[in-house]
């Protein structure tokens, strides 16, 4: 609670600057305007155009605001939350994507640590190559796997779930590894004292204690695979989604629907995030972690 | 049928010789040949598979056929190497990382602002800011400047927020020592503060590493000239060369992995006190 304050100042500065920041940048569009329709333009004036144009080069805050209203509350007040236009609509079609790629990737880092943990040549080779695999720019190959899935007759939300799926399985990977490994050899031994079967061990020892390691991972890998989903929505050729809404935003110029596009996709990332924040202090309260 | 089964007996093979050297001691050799060995039997599998189920050149391409358009075309992915990796990551890595840093510094002489930029500043780096590509596009032209501008954005908040906490791993004990030497906050900075934030700061640059190169490869979707690896990338999708793409796949993974293996070493070279780095030979 302490802290509230100064990142409440640290926010208000930024509204400040972004404010500050839309009158320089929209000013010569301004001062152009003017100029062609003859009138001379005094300071309020101009603060009020550069604060309310219609395809600014950068959006004032409450341009941006009434924009994600109009897109959000008001389409579902006039009982049209789920049409083409909604924002509510390119958000969940982005989410469901997220969520699959999300699942299949904790899936797969968890299934991936498991194997490392237990099978030393698996650990060997496979660990070094799923570090490597991350330094690729997978974000790059996105616009291939979706034509190529395509192609073959997977299309919709699994080829973007897959881009999602190889960016976040990797923070679960590496943290499940380091959660699975971290019961010493004093907890093991007393396992072993208690002639657990390895399958015990790893169900009442190992499992839980790597539970702290895995919601940290869990939270990253969900940024991740948010990205993952919005990009993977760039080649399909701007049909639905909120990273179609960008790149038809930035297409034909609509500022204001990029940044109402973009906040979303904050405020999205925040929610997920928050609620595994949320997932994780219930859980560790409960067992006694936290 | 034939390449099927040889593609079985290069996995069990591969597996094996695998199983063997991991079941021997460690040492460094070792524990180059594994992944090495796993690298190569995943390609020989992929090239076997590819001709034994006569999958379309088009869908996915052999690994051999691959070669021979990096070999082919080094020309071009030269060009679009210079133009994505050189000049728009490395220049907007830099320049953020350098920003990043600085401001790190200046804000941790300020506990008030410390407070507040934290949270913020890691609220930010969670989210997807690959979307600002699109504004930064429009704002700075579709040559690598605006790319440039992306990655600056994208190292920005990992960077600033390792830096802040690294300036902050210093304990009481040590500090005072420092005043008992008389030391004054610059030089406090310089001898203890920055050295112990090393561990830190280096964990900034790799995680940045592996965004710029991401940044500016999308953000070249979003138009750019004629050249440059994200451009050349979308438009041989369209064109169905799938072998040139992937040979820019190849280069931006050698990129990468070379960008951050730089960052390793120049760690190792830095911090080689640091208990992480002590322990391995």
């Amino acid at each position: 609670m302490r802290s509230i304050v100064p990142i409440l100042t640290v926010v208000s500065t930024l509204f400040v600057i972004w404010y500050a920041a839309a009158i320089g940048l929209n000013a010569p569009w301004a001062y152009n305007k003017a100029e062609r329709a003859g009138v001379e333009l005094n300071f309020a004036a101009l603060v009020s155009d550069t604060w309310s144009q219609d395809k600014p080069k950068l959006p004032a805050p409450h341009q941006v605001g009434i924009e994600i209203w109009e897109t959000t509350v008001e389409m579902v007040l006039d009982g049209r939350g789920f049409s083409k236009r909604s924002l509510i609509y390119h958000s969940w079609v982005t989410f469901s994507a997220t969520a699959l790629g999300f699942l299949l990737g904790t899936g797969l880092g968890i299934a991936l640590a498991i194997g490392i943990v237990y099978n030393r040549t698996m650990d060997m080779s496979v660990m070094p190559w799923v570090i490597a695999s991350q330094t690729i720019p997978i974000l790059a190959i996105a616009p291939m796997i979706i034509v190529v899935l395509n192609a073959v007759g997977i299309s919709g939300l699994l080829p973007k779930a897959m881009i999602s799926m190889y960016l976040s399985f990797f923070p679960v990977v590496v943290g499940m590894v380091k959660g699975l490994r971290s019961p010493g050899p004093m907890q093991l031994d007393q396992m072993r004292t208690w002639s657990a079967t390895p399958a015990q061990t790893f169900w009442r020892l190992r499992l839980p204690s790597s539970m702290p390691y895995l919601f940290t991972s869990l939270k990253i890998g969900m940024a991740a695979s948010l990205v993952g989903a919005i990009v993977g929505e760039l080649p399909t050729g701007a049909v639905a989604g909120l990273g179609a809404r960008l790149l038809a935003g930035s297409y034909y110029g609509q500022t204001i629907q990029i940044w109402s596009a973009l906040i979303m996709a904050a405020t999205l990332a925040a929610v997920l995030v928050g609620l595994i924040g949320v997932l994780q202090r219930i859980t560790l309260k409960r067992m006694g972690m936290a | 049928m034939g390449w099927l089964v040889f593609a079985i007996i290069a996995w069990a093979g591969g597996w094996w010789l695998n199983h063997l050297l991991a079941h021997r001691p460690k040492t460094r050799a070792t524990r180059l040949a594994v992944p090495v060995i796993f690298g190569v039997t995943i390609l020989v599998i992929w090239e076997a598979v590819v001709h034994g189920l006569e999958i379309s050149p088009i869908l996915l391409p052999p690994p051999s056929q691959i070669a021979v358009t990096f070999a082919a075309k080094t020309d071009i992915l030269w060009e679009d190497f210079v133009q994505t990796v050189i000049k728009g990551a490395l220049t907007g890595y830099v320049m953020g990382c350098g920003a990043a840093f600085l401001i790190a510094v200046a804000i941790d002489r300020f506990p008030f602002l410390q407070r507040g930029l934290l949270p913020v500043g890691n609220f930010v780096a969670a989210l997807p800011i690959i979307g600002m590509a699109p504004i930064l596009v429009m704002w700075f032209g579709f040559d690598w400047h605006s790319k440039a501008a992306v990655v600056v954005v994208m190292v920005f908040f990992p960077m600033l927020v390792n830096t802040v906490q690294g300036l902050q791993d210093t304990d009481a004990m040590q500090r005072d020592l420092m005043r008992t030497y008389a030391a004054g906050y610059w030089k406090t900075l310089l001898k203890l503060r920055l050295p112990a934030a090393m561990p830190f700061i280096f964990n900034g640059l790799k995680i940045g590493s592996t965004l710029a190169l991401i940044g500016a490869i999308v953000a070249e979707f979003f138009g750019s000239p004629i050249k440059g690896m994200g451009f050349r990338i979308s438009t041989s999708v369209g064109q169905l060369a799938l072998d040139l793409v992937w040979a820019e796949i190849a280069v931006a993974a050698m990129a990468g992995s070379a960008f951050y293996g730089g960052i390793a070493l120049l760690e190792k070279a830095t911090t080689f006190w640091h208990p992480s780095q002590r322990g391995r030979t």
